[in-house]
C-alpha cells in the first residue's frame, strides 16, 4: 500500500508540473516562426515518443532478466512498464494527428514514421493481448518474456528503418549526432518535459506494480493451495 | 551439443513433418487453393485502368503469401497437440535448439512451397514477369524472417486461447518491418531497376533475419519449458 502510495504522489506532482511546462510553453517560451502554436505540442509529443520506446526497450530487459533468475518482480515490471508504453504510445499517436492537421493538412499520412509508431502500438496492443489469453501465470510469464524480448529487438528497426524511407514528418532536432538546432529557450522547456514524463513514467509505473502486486496478494489468498 | 547433432536432429524434427504433411496433404491443398482466391479476390478490388499491374503487383504479391504463410504457421504446432505429441517431442533426447530448427525447416518448405505456386499464378494473373533472380533473393530473405519469428510465436500461442487468432495478432507487428522492404524491393526489381537501388533493403532483410533466427533459437525453450 504504501508503494500505491507513494506512485500516486509522483503522478500527482508530475501531472501538477506537466501544467507548468504548458504554462511555461505558452507564456515563457518563444513562438516557432513558421508553425506558430501547433509547435508548443512538441513538447508532449516528442518526450512521449521517447518513453513509448524506452518502456519497450525496458520490457525487453526485464524479460531477458526474468528468463535467468524466474523473479516474479521482474515480470509485474514488464507488465506494468508495457502497459504504462502503450498509454504513451497513445499521447504520441494523438497528439502527432493534432499538429499534423494544420501543418500538414491531413490528420494521417503513411508517412514513414507515423506507419512505424503505429507499428509500435501494435507491438504493445500484441503484448498485452498475449499476457490476456494465457492463463497459467508461469507459462503467461515466460510467453510474455519471449515477446518482450523480440519487441525490444524490434525497436532498434523501427526506430532505424524510418531513415531509409522517404518521409514528411521533421527530422530529429534534438536527438541527433550533431549539435541541437534548437534556442537554449525552446530547448529549456522541452528538457523539462522529458523531466516530467520521466516522472509520470515511473508514477504510473510504481502504481501499476503495485496493483498487481495486491492483485497477486488476493489471488494467493483466495486459493490456499496455491498460496 | 555439437552443431552436426544438432543439424541432425532438426532434420529428423522437419522430415517427420514433412511425412506427415506429405501423407495427408490437406493443409498445402487447402492453402494453395487459398492463394489461388486471395488472388482472384484481389482482381476484383483493383482498377486496372486507373493503376497499372506493375504497380500493383508488389503489394499483392506480398499480401498474398502474408495471409498464406499465416496460415500454414498455425498448424505448425498444432499437429503435435494431437496425443500429447509436444510432450514426446520435447522428452527426446536432443536440443531443444533442434525442436525450433526442425520446426522452421518444415515451416520454410511449406511457405516456400506455397510460394512457389503462388508465383506463377501473379505472373499469369497480373501479366508481370517473375523469373528474376533478384525477385527470388527478396523472397527467400522476407521469408526466412517472419518464418523464423511465426515459428516462435505458434510455439506459445498454440497453447493460449484464440490460438488461431492470436497467432497474426502477435505476427503481424513483426511482419510489416520486413514486409515494407521486402514491397519496396520488390516494386524496384519489377521495374528493372539496377541492384544498387534496393540493395539496402536487401542488407536490412538480411540483418532482420541473422538477428529473428538467433534470437528465435534463444528463446524457444522458454516457449516450451515447464
Amino acid at each position: 500500500m504504501r508503494m500505491l502510495r507513494a506512485g500516486r504522489w509522483i503522478t500527482v506532482i508530475g501531472l501538477l508540473l506537466l501544467a507548468g511546462v504548458y504554462v511555461r510553453a505558452f507564456a515563457f517560451t518563444p513562438m516557432d516562426r513558421l508553425q506558430g502554436l501547433a509547435q508548443k505540442i512538441m513538447y508532449v509529443h516528442v518526450p512521449a515518443a521517447i518513453w513509448a520506446e524506452t518502456a519497450m526497450m525496458l520490457v525487453g530487459l526485464a524479460s531477458a532478466f526474468y528468463l535467468f533468475t524466474k523473479d516474479p518482480r521482474l515480470d509485474r515490471f514488464a507488465a506494468s512498464s508495457a502497459e504504462v508504453g502503450t498509454v504513451f504510445c497513445v499521447i504520441l499517436l494523438t497528439t502527432g494527428p493534432i499538429w499534423g492537421k494544420p501543418i500538414w493538412g491531413t490528420w494521417w499520412t503513411w508517412d514513414a514514421r507515423l506507419t512505424f509508431s503505429l507499428l509500435l502500438f501494435f507491438l504493445y496492443v500484441a503484448y498485452l493481448l498475449l499476457r490476456g489469453a494465457v492463463i497459467d501465470p508461469a507459462a503467461r510469464a515466460r510467453f510474455a518474456a519471449v515477446l518482450g524480448i523480440c519487441g525490444m529487438c524490434e525497436v532498434p528497426f523501427i526506430h532505424f528503418s524510418v531513415y531509409l524511407f522517404p518521409t514528411l514528418h521533421p527530422m530529429p532536432v534534438i536527438l541527433k549526432p550533431s549539435q541541437p538546432s534548437l534556442p537554449w529557450s525552446m530547448l529549456s522547456t522541452w528538457l523539462l518535459s522529458v523531466g516530467v514524463f520521466t516522472m509520470l513514467y515511473v508514477g504510473f509505473v510504481v502504481q501499476r506494480y503495485a496493483l498487481s502486486y495486491l492483485r497477486d496478494r488476493l489471488e494467493a489468498v483466495q486459493e490456499p493451495d496455491n498460496a | 551439443m555439437r552443431s552436426p547433432d544438432l543439424l541432425r536432429h532438426a532434420w529428423t524434427v522437419a522430415s517427420k513433418d514433412l511425412l506427415v504433411e506429405f501423407r495427408s496433404r490437406t493443409a498445402i491443398l487447402s492453402v494453395a487453393v487459398f492463394v489461388v482466391l486471395v488472388l482472384v479476390v484481389f482482381n476484383f478490388g483493383r482498377d486496372p485502368t486507373a493503376v497499372s499491374n506493375i504497380d500493383l503487383a508488389p503489394s499483392i504479391l506480398w499480401v498474398t503469401f502474408t495471409f498464406a504463410a499465416i496460415l500454414a504457421l498455425n498448424r505448425a504446432f498444432l499437429i503435435e497437440l494431437e496425443n500429447q505429441a509436444l510432450e514426446g517431442l520435447l522428452l527426446a533426447p536432443i536440443d531443444r535448439g533442434s525442436i525450433y530448427l526442425g520446426k522452421l525447416i518444415a515451416n520454410l518448405v511449406f511457405v516456400v512451397t506455397i510460394e512457389v505456386i503462388g508465383l506463377p499464378l501473379i505472373a499469369l494473373f497480373f501479366n508481370v514477369h517473375v523469373l528474376l533472380a533478384p525477385l527470388i533473393l527478396v523472397i527467400a530473405l522476407a521469408t526466412v524472417g517472419f518464418v523464423a519469428v511465426g515459428t516462435l510465436f505458434s510455439a506459445m500461442t498454440v497453447r493460449t486461447r484464440f490460438a488461431e487468432l492470436l497467432l497474426p495478432v502477435l505476427l503481424l507487428p513483426f511482419m510489416i518491418l520486413p514486409l515494407s522492404w521486402a514491397v519496396q524491393a520488390t516494386v524496384r526489381v519489377l521495374a528493372n531497376r539496377p541492384l544498387n537501388e534496393f540493395a539496402g533493403w536487401l542488407s536490412m532483410l538480411a540483418v532482420y533475419d541473422v538477428v529473428f533466427v538467433t534470437l528465435a533459437l534463444l528463446l524457444f525453450p522458454a516457449t516450451v519449458n515447464e
